[in-house]
């Protein structure tokens, strides 16, 4: 089936088959593999990205459903001129990365939460992030890096 | 892991969706939000040959009062259902769903048509005796929670048939306890307490194979016996089987804590 969605401001088309997963459809159609997958049954987090504003799991979701919509990836982050996005400077600044592999995801998740709130508290952020795993068990550095980044935009 | 291929249909009307499902001869599944269905299909622990998608179909995605509490369109997402104060029960049963990306797709109507045992939605319509709304090709039926719900991810739904609307009454009066091991989780004990129309329910979740009313201790909770008794009546009506993230024991002793939690509000439980 042929869908159309816009992706961090770009249009894109593509065809793909009905069972294809969102994720499946930006990483290897639109070859987009900041989104990363994990477990690909909705638990670890990895591949959350933002779906007309909302976080959803891209692994959950078939790229026909999709179709018409507003994806915002990890790629989106960045300004065009490559200026890291606060979060993204915050969770180099505190160690809020080992491996890697679960950023991205945390990296949205942690996005639509400052969209809600703009200073939530520690409990509130590891409350948020409890639907994204990482395996290196980082979540200090996480959680202290989304806290400095929401202090950032918030004075900003 | 991928599904398994199968066809796909976004259906536009209730009447599409349904005779799609009736033509698929019991090889079609209906999709919602997908936060349940999709992980199934990627353990290909069902391969459909028919997913009929319903989110597009007008109508459904609307929470309206309805004579003594509300009406939530099968369409109504968790996230919608967590945010809204027209049904504050409704509200905090929401909140307890999976994740925030989890509450962004999925449905009332999916939740309750998957009818798992430990899910939330599910606990609540068996606590409020909640109707359901379902169509079929050959016309519309209600039916209750309890007679819904027959086993573990089972229900009296037809293979041609759709929830399309879920009534829940407003409690004058109402609990909710979970327990689960980290937020987000299912519960591995779930209460529910509701008083409706002077008559107080108990719904137990995570303990049987479908939500659990237990008779007597709603009998002594309406005849005003003492919480501890109500709640060791509860945990005496469950037979809870035992896995992984806790032994049967552990669920029982759990109901009895949580009943007792649900019916105790929370500033005489701070006060404690």
């Amino acid at each position: 089936m042929n869908v159309e969605f816009t992706v961090n401001g770009t249009r894109h088309e593509a065809d793909v088959e009905p069972r294809r997963t969102l994720a499946d459809a930006l990483r290897d159609d639109l070859g987009l593999t900041g989104t990363h997958l994990g477990c690909e049954h909705g638990v670890c987090g990895a591949c959350t990205v933002l779906v007309d504003g909302e976080p959803v799991r891209a692994c959950l979701m078939l790229a026909v459903q999709a179709d018409g919509s507003s994806i915002t990836t990890v790629e989106g982050l960045a300004g065009d001129d490559g200026t890291l996005h606060p979060l993204q400077e915050a969770f180099s600044a505190h160690h809020g990365l080992q491996c890697g592999f679960c950023t991205p995801g945390m990296l949205m998740s942690a996005l639509d939460l400052l969209h809600r709130e703009t200073r939530p508290c520690r409990e509130r952020i590891r409350e948020e992030l409890s639907g994204n795993i990482c395996r290196c068990t980082g979540y200090v550095g996480i959680v202290d890096a989304v806290q400095a980044a929401a202090e950032e935009m918030d004075s900003a | 892991m991928k599904p398994a291929p199968f066809d796909y249909l976004r259906a536009h009307s209730v009447g599409e969706a349904v005779r799609a499902l009736a033509d698929a001869d019991g090889d079609g599944k209906i999709i919602a939000g997908g936060q349940s269905l999709l992980p199934v299909l990627a353990l290909r622990m069902a391969r459909p040959r028919l997913l009929v998608d319903i989110n597009r179909i007008p109508g459904l995605s609307t929470i309206t009062p309805v004579d003594g509490g509300v009406r939530l369109g099968a369409l109504v997402r968790h996230a919608r259902l967590a945010g809204q104060t027209a049904h504050p029960l409704l509200a905090e049963a929401a909140r307890w769903i999976g994740h925030t990306a989890i509450r962004s797709r999925g449905t009332s109507g999916g939740s309750i048509a998957h009818a798992d045992p430990a899910a939330e939605l599910p606990v609540v319509a068996a606590a409020l005796e909640a109707t359901i709304h379902i169509a079929g090709p050959g016309g519309t039926r209600a039916t209750t929670a309890t007679e819904l719900f027959t086993g573990p991810l089972e229900t009296t739904l037809a293979e041609d048939e759709m929830i399309t609307a879920i009534d829940l009454p407003s409690p004058q009066r109402w609990g909710f306890a979970e327990f689960s091991r980290r937020h987000g989780d299912f519960g591995l004990v779930t209460v529910v307490a509701a008083e409706v129309a002077g008559r107080w329910r108990l719904a137990l979740g995570g303990v049987g194979g479908v939500p659990l009313r237990p008779a007597e201790a709603e009998h002594l909770l309406n005849d005003g016996a003492p919480v501890e008794q109500v709640a060791a009546a509860a945990a005496a009506a469950v037979t809870p089987s035992g896995d992984i993230h806790a032994s049967a024991e552990y669920r029982r002793a759990m109901t009895e804590e949580f009943t007792r939690r649900a019916l105790t509000p929370d500033t005489e439980r701070a006060a404690a």
